[in-house]
């Protein structure tokens, strides 16, 4: 209901394509925000599968196992940094609360 | 000096035999048949006595004898009253309303000059 | 060098400059001044206290021990930021919908407002929140030591350090944690002061870092080599290990209680929540940039057997940059206390609101109302209970005599604390979990956590070696740490599977073996779907609380001022007739919310039905209540269509009695007309024949005159009688009707001539009579009876100059309809209704009949099958008579 009056635009202002449009990359976006967890839990999985020092080959050495762990971390953190910022930028024109679809 | 009686009565045959009745007692008797113009008719006319029927077209017997009580010199004009309804309603509003007798018709006309006499003669007691 | 005595005036200091934030902050926010402190940085940065002194010093001495492992730690809370949409967004609105206080308020509210559950989890909080303060203690004194020693002065000693680092930090606590009461006031002094520790431990951290890389190692590249170069050079990670620990620190993010007060319990606003998660990640990457580093240069420069869990002192301090290791001092030392500080007043307030005033609540009981000042009460408790923390947590670490035993019990803390994760991702996001299940759930994890880490762990003879050997009872599978005979587990991977496994299909298993009560129902439904509803559907039947009483309650609680606003505003909300709020279900749901941000949900839930009910309503009373005022509704609605269907019938008996007073009042009317139109001709008679007998000398045209009187009055007597037995004998149905054909026309002749016979016939009768050459097929003679009727009224009564008749006749769709207008002034609005009625004479003259003469017309009408009408409107009286023309007889 209050979906409804907050819009307080008549439909015929904004072409509804745009409308669609726009609910439509939200949510998206909502998944991939979704998804972050996920990524990140394989990301942080993966350097199990690493030769490390008591197996036979040559170890990865730790310098890029910091490197690889802060990039992966660095990304994360950016990803969710933009998507904060387009929800956000997103969400004002519309009603405050999507709640949870 | 003659006594004047009015009458004021709509149905004619009933009016004719009271004329018939008092005439023959020396009354000098005026008939009147509308409730309308009766206070004017008793005042202009001036009788010693009025005999009043409740139910006239115009304006019943009960108003005009209320309305006659109101004025300070009909106030104590005797008013013999006749109704044909005889409900005892009526003889308490007449007696309210300041009548001197109230009969209920049909009377007989020995009652009715017995009537007229006592009302004279209080009247010219007094 | 910097003896003791310049570290304690530096660290006293720092506590005065925390005092001077946390109450300029406090004013601020209470002046209604500082935006900032409620914005998402500072929310942020409070979310640092996850990062204590065991991370702050611990991190790089895990790192010297196990390489990357160190970074689990903060990979965990990092995933559950990035998750927040999923988890922490729901926790969030759930915490600040139902103010929540703290997480086993969390639980007692989710699982039916039980406090038993809110009692386990206090002391599982406690249980583990006191090995992991004495943590912050040793660290602090440890970083003490490391300054001692070098210290010529040597006034140092460990003992009274350790306690009065544990009392200072108790008064700073009880200072800032319980000046208000209600904590959804939030502590914005607390927390402000926590987030200038949260930059401090920061920058000290980054500072060594940098001075590190560039200034020992000589630069990135450099340092990276160095990195390969030193003994922890090559990926080497347990991977059991490090997939638990992922687990187990994300886990502990969410549980840990002081977590929970800053995450939840002090969040303003739900959308900071969008910043931090992707800003506290950012601060846990700072925090752990520069830990290799330093690990690999302490491990280089620093001699064989130096303590790696205080390299990032040490270092500088080797180096003689003895004010970079004063700021990692202090950077240390802001990390302790900021997580001292929330811990205590987190448990603080689950020990006052689930075990002191539930006993304080008890021993009131029978008084019927509370008595006492409840909010100082509370205040007391909160006071006693930070400052019994704290002691138990002193105590713990002298007990423990410090040393490395203490070095691990952060990963046992957060083991023991996750036992409350099923019960808390299950209460929100599952309906079907049960009280019964929780608590099932946790205490499996709970024991199962004590005898598989807590006491093996534990050095000293906290278990006997035979059992950790040979199992309880001498039963293999039950070794505390090869559960069922599975050896060769990491103790702590070990213990955290066994017991999260077993405490999550227990939760499962009890939840759907038991029956949830219906307010865990209703709170289960309100948790999982915190979004479609955020109001509580609690019911309270005010009806017999004291809005008053209540009153006196909640300024105990809130404050007078808070207090009296609150009321205010709810008596408004309900139409404010006066300044006390009707104890509606509505108010009470608020009241009880607001109440319990101060005490608690079960509390206020007790303190409220206290007052309510005379005791606590119990979860059956509220189900009653929901049952009543469903039927309520029910019966309301039936009520509704009943007292509309009584209105009606009101409505039309009240016709009817009109109706009734009405014929009682033409009864009389009636009796009273036959009796005047009986006794009139009868006077008359009487009369005449009286003067007839009685007088003498009467003329002989006298007695003819006379004689015809009395011979007109018997007839006029006798017209009256036939037309009441006419009346009579047609109201009664009883009259036979005479049917035959004859013309409108000729029948209308009949009717003028007969009805202005005789009469001074002044009317002129006007017709249309071409119209008339209709056939009628009926009773002539009484449809003549009424035309004569008719026509003779218009005779009587029309009052014109020139009176005129119309008589107009129409054949509308097998109806003819004649209609009869006079030009005269009609009959007054008034007395329409009545002139059908008997004896009804308008305007009571009487010229000629008796007044039956229309009622008589009516009755005729009605048996021939028509009708007849006044036709309102058309200038004069106007009668219409309608009748079917082609009439089969409607009569018998």
């Amino acid at each position: 209901m209050s979906d409804e009056s907050d819009k307080g635009q008549p439909p015929n202002v904004r072409p509804s394509l745009f409308l669609e449009r726009q609910s439509y990359r939200r949510r998206r976006l909502t998944d991939a925000a979704r998804l972050l967890p996920f990524l990140g839990a394989l990301l942080f999985a993966l350097p199990l599968l690493w030769p490390d020092k008591s197996s036979g080959d040559a170890a990865v050495p730790l310098s890029s196992a910091i490197f690889y762990i802060f990039v992966c971390w660095g990304a994360l953190i950016v990803i969710g940094l933009i998507f904060g910022f387009v929800a956000r930028r997103m969400r004002t024109p519309e009603d405050p609360d999507t709640g949870a679809e | 000096m003659s006594r004047k009686v009015l009458l004021i009565e709509d149905e004619p045959n009933i009016a004719e035999a009271i004329r018939f009745l008092l005439t023959r007692e020396g009354w000098q008797v005026e008939i009147h048949g509308d409730g309308t113009d009766a206070l004017q008719v008793i005042q202009g006319a001036q009788p010693d006595l009025v005999i009043l029927d409740v139910m006239l077209p115009g304006k019943s017997g009960m108003d005009i004898l209320r309305d006659l009580r109101e004025m300070e010199e009909l106030a104590s004009l005797p008013v013999l009253m006749l109704t044909a309804r005889g409900q005892s309603r009526d003889r308490e509003m007449a007696e309210n309303a300041g009548v001197s007798r109230f009969m209920t018709k049909p009377f007989s006309n020995a009652e009715v000059l017995t009537a007229v006499r006592d009302l004279h003669a209080q009247a010219t007691q007094m | 060098m910097a003896t003791v005595n310049v570290l304690i005036l530096v660290c006293l200091g720092y506590v005065v400059f925390l005092f001077a934030v946390a109450f300029a902050a406090d004013r601020m926010a209470a002046a209604g001044r500082g935006k900032w402190l409620r914005s998402p940085l500072i929310y942020t940065l409070s979310l640092s206290i996850y990062c204590t002194a065991w991370t702050f010093y611990g991190a790089v001495g895990n790192a010297a021990r196990s390489g990357l492992e160190f970074v689990t730690i903060y990979l965990g809370p990092t995933l559950v930021m990035v998750s927040w949409w999923w988890g922490l967004r729901k926790l969030v609105r759930v915490g600040r919908s139902q103010r929540v206080t703290s997480i086993a308020d969390l639980l007692s509210s989710r699982y039916g407002k039980s406090n038993t559950l809110a009692v386990c989890v206090t002391i599982l909080a406690v249980l583990g929140g006191t090995p992991y303060i004495a943590l912050q203690l040793q660290s602090i004194t440890l970083s003490f030591s490391i300054f001692a020693e070098a210290d010529p002065s040597g006034l140092y000693r460990e003992g009274s350090s350790v306690f009065w680092v544990a009392a200072g930090l108790a008064v700073f606590a009880i200072l800032f944690g319980t000046r208000n009461l209600d904590v959804n006031e939030r502590h914005h002094g607390v927390v402000t002061a926590i987030a200038v520790e949260a930059v401090v431990k920061l920058f000290a951290l980054i500072a060594v870092g940098v001075f590190v890389v560039w200034g020992i190692a000589g630069g990135i590249a450099p340092m990276m080599e160095r990195i390969d170069a030193s003994e922890i050079g090559q990926w080497h990670v347990d991977a059991g290990r490090w997939t638990t620990f992922i687990f187990l620190s994300a886990a502990a993010f969410i549980c840990l209680p002081r977590m929970f007060q800053v995450m939840v319990v002090e969040n303003d606003d739900e959308s900071h929540l969008r910043t931090a998660a992707w800003a506290f990640p950012l601060y846990l990457l700072l925090m752990s940039l520069f830990v290799v580093p330093i690990a690999v240069v302490g491990l280089d420069l620093l001699p064989e057997g130096a303590n790696p869990d205080l390299f990032v002192l040490t270092v500088p301090l080797s180096q003689g940059n003895d004010w970079l290791a004063m700021l990692s001092f202090i950077g240390g030392f802001s990390s302790a206390t900021s997580m001292v500080i929330v811990t205590a007043m987190a448990l603080s307030t689950m020990v006052s609101n689930h075990v002191v005033m539930p006993i304080w609540l008890n021993t009131q009981e029978g008084t019927g109302s509370v008595s006492g000042d409840v909010r100082n009460i509370v205040l007391m408790a909160r006071r006693v209970s930070i400052a019994v923390v704290m002691a138990l947590g002193y105590f713990y670490y002298r007990l423990s005599g410090g040393g490395a035993a203490l070095a691990s019990i952060g990963l046992v803390a957060f083991a023991g604390i996750s036992q409350i994760l099923p019960a808390l991702v299950g209460g929100l996001f599952w309906r079907g979990a049960t009280r019964t299940g929780a608590l099932v759930g946790l205490t499996v994890g709970f024991v199962l956590w004590i005898y598989t880490l807590l006491l093996p762990g534990m050095s000293g003879a906290s278990m006997p070696e035979s059992v950790l050997q040979n199992g309880l009872f001498g039963l293999g599978w039950l070794r505390p740490q090869a559960l069922f005979g599975i050896e060769g587990i990491d103790p702590i991977v070990h213990s955290v599977m066994w017991s999260l496994l077993l405490n999550t299909i227990a939760f499962c298993v009890a939840s759907l073996l038991s029956f949830p009560s219906p307010l865990e129902r209703l709170q289960g439904a309100q948790f999982v779907n915190v979004f479609d509803h955020s109001v509580a559907p609690r019911g309270w039947s005010g009806s017999v609380a004291q809005s008053e009483d209540l009153m006196i309650m909640t300024q105990r609680i809130l404050g007078t001022g808070p207090a009296q606003e609150f009321f205010q505003a709810e008596a408004e909300k309900q139409g404010g007739r006066s300044h006390l709020p009707e104890p509606t279900p509505a108010f009470l749901g608020r009241l009880e919310r607001e109440l319990s941000g101060s005490v608690g949900t079960a509390t206020a839930h007790a303190m409220i039905g206290q007052i309510v009910g005379g005791s606590s309503v119990s979860v059956e009373d509220l189900l009653a209540v929901a049952d009543e005022s469903a039927q309520l509704l029910e019966y309301s609605s039936q009520l509704e269509v009943k007292s509309s269907e009584l209105s009606r019938t009101a409505r039309q008996l009240r016709e009817a009695n009109a109706k009734l007073t009405q014929v009682s009042a033409q009864k009389d009317s009636f009796l009273s007309q036959v009796s005047h139109e009986l006794r009139t001709p009868m006077t008359s008679i009487r009369a005449f024949s009286e003067i007839m007998r009685d007088a003498e000398g009467l003329s002989g045209d006298e007695q003819t005159r006379y004689a015809t009187i009395i011979h007109d009055e018997a007839l006029r007597l006798t017209r009256l009688l036939d037309d009441l037995l006419d009346l009579s004998v047609l109201e009664n149905g009883q009259v036979n009707l005479n049917i035959s054909d004859d013309s409108l026309r000729s029948l209308l002749d009949r009717a003028v001539s007969s009805a202005l016979a005789g009469a001074g016939s002044k009317i002129s009768v006007r017709r249309a009579r071409a119209a008339e050459r209709i056939v009628l097929h009926t009773d002539l003679d009484r449809l003549g009876q009424v035309f004569i009727n008719l026509i003779s009224n218009a005779q009587k009564y029309c009052d014109a100059e020139e009176p005129v008749l119309t008589i107009s006749a129409y054949d509308v769709g097998g109806r003819i309809i004649i209609d009869f207008i006079d030009n005269g002034s009609g009959i007054p609005p008034g007395a329409r209704s009545m002139v059908f009625e008997k004896f009804a004479r308008v305007g009571g003259d009487k010229a000629g009949g008796a007044g039956l003469g229309l009622a008589i017309c009516r009755e005729i009408m009605q048996r021939l099958g028509g009708e007849i009408s006044y036709l309102p409107g058309q200038g004069g009286a106007a009668f219409r008579v309608s009748l079917p023309l082609a009439h089969r007889q409607a009569a018998q």
